[in-house]
């Protein structure tokens, strides 16, 4: 049952993906290209997103267990640090180079796309960079907790 | 000064695909309890701990399915990609180190954290947004 809704979701949200024009890297670079042919199509789609999550959020405001009766897991984390900016940093330039972040470059594989296997993998790859780093870095310093 | 491309201007089709996008995010958080986010997803694969494994297939199963039903029944075609290879595989590294590093990506800190007015999420969809400017502009109007 839980699973069987999570992948509903999926479903859904990665048809949002390819209508919105999210799914198509040269959308998403005419989105970025703020110095040239500017175009600004996919700051609706995040509005429209925004509203509806926003909506979800308030509804489910202080509660512990979900619908299904799983735990709420929502972030409690509220420390800006380095981590969080230099890695957002890093993404933003991985984004801008090919306009593909995760959802997308997902959403591409399942359109049997060659190059988006090229950035699945190499995605993965950099996630498990990370995790080797993050672990080296915390056997060398005292742990700090993460949201 | 800014010049806006209206001749590729698609707002219905936008606004239609942000719906479902919320819509998505708001079922798991209502049904799952779950932040949509698909960097912290796909990256818990990496990390797996007894129970935690299924649902993060189910939702990457989805975000498959759709795109091979739409290719499938010859609704849409695949997206072309805009960069060779090695530019593709040089951003997917980034982007995957930088999405966990910064504990999530355009939807887990664009969408969900925007929504929720998250200090850190605001934090990191102002950098995010910042480089993805900066890169494209060096890209295309310096390089």
């Amino acid at each position: 049952m839980k699973n069987i809704s999570v992948f509903l979701i999926g479903c859904c949200f990665s048809l949002g993906l390819c209508i919105s024009g999210l799914v198509a890297p040269r959308k998403v670079l005419a989105f970025l290209d703020l110095f040239g042919a500017w175009d600004p199509s996919l700051i609706l789609t995040m509005a429209a997103g925004l509203v509806v999550a926003g909506i979800s959020y308030l509804v489910t405001r202080g509660r512990r267990i979900s619908a299904l009766g799983e735990p709420m897991q929502i972030p409690s984390n509220t420390t800006i640090d380095v981590r969080l900016i230099v890695g957002s940093l890093l993404f933003g330039a991985g984004w801008g180079l090919a306009g593909v972040c995760p959802g997308p470059a997902l959403v591409n594989l399942g359109f049997l796309s060659t190059p988006a296997a090229v950035f699945v993998a190499a995605m993965f790859c950099g996630m498990a960079l990370f995790q080797a780093f993050d672990h080296w870095g915390t056997t060398q310093r005292p742990a700090t907790v993460d949201a | 000064m800014v010049t806006i491309d209206w001749s590729n201007f698609t707002p219905v089709s936008a606004l239609l695909g942000g719906l479902l996008i919320g819509v998505a995010a708001a079922a798991l958080l209502l049904l799952n309890g779950r932040i949509l986010g698909v960097s912290g997803i796909a990256g818990g694969l990496l990390q797996p701990r007894a129970g935690d494994t299924g649902w993060r297939l189910a939702f990457i199963a989805g975000l498959l399915a759709s795109p091979l039903l739409l290719l499938l029944s010859g609704t849409m075609e695949a997206p072309e990609f805009a960069s060779p290879l090695w530019i593709v595989g040089a951003a997917g590294l980034l982007v995957g180190f930088g999405s966990r590093m910064g504990s999530g990506c355009t939807s887990g800190h664009g969408i969900c954290g925007l929504a929720r007015l998250s200090k850190r999420s605001i934090a990191a969809t102002a950098c995010f947004m910042l480089t993805g400017f900066l890169i494209v502009y060096l890209t295309r109007h310096v390089f």
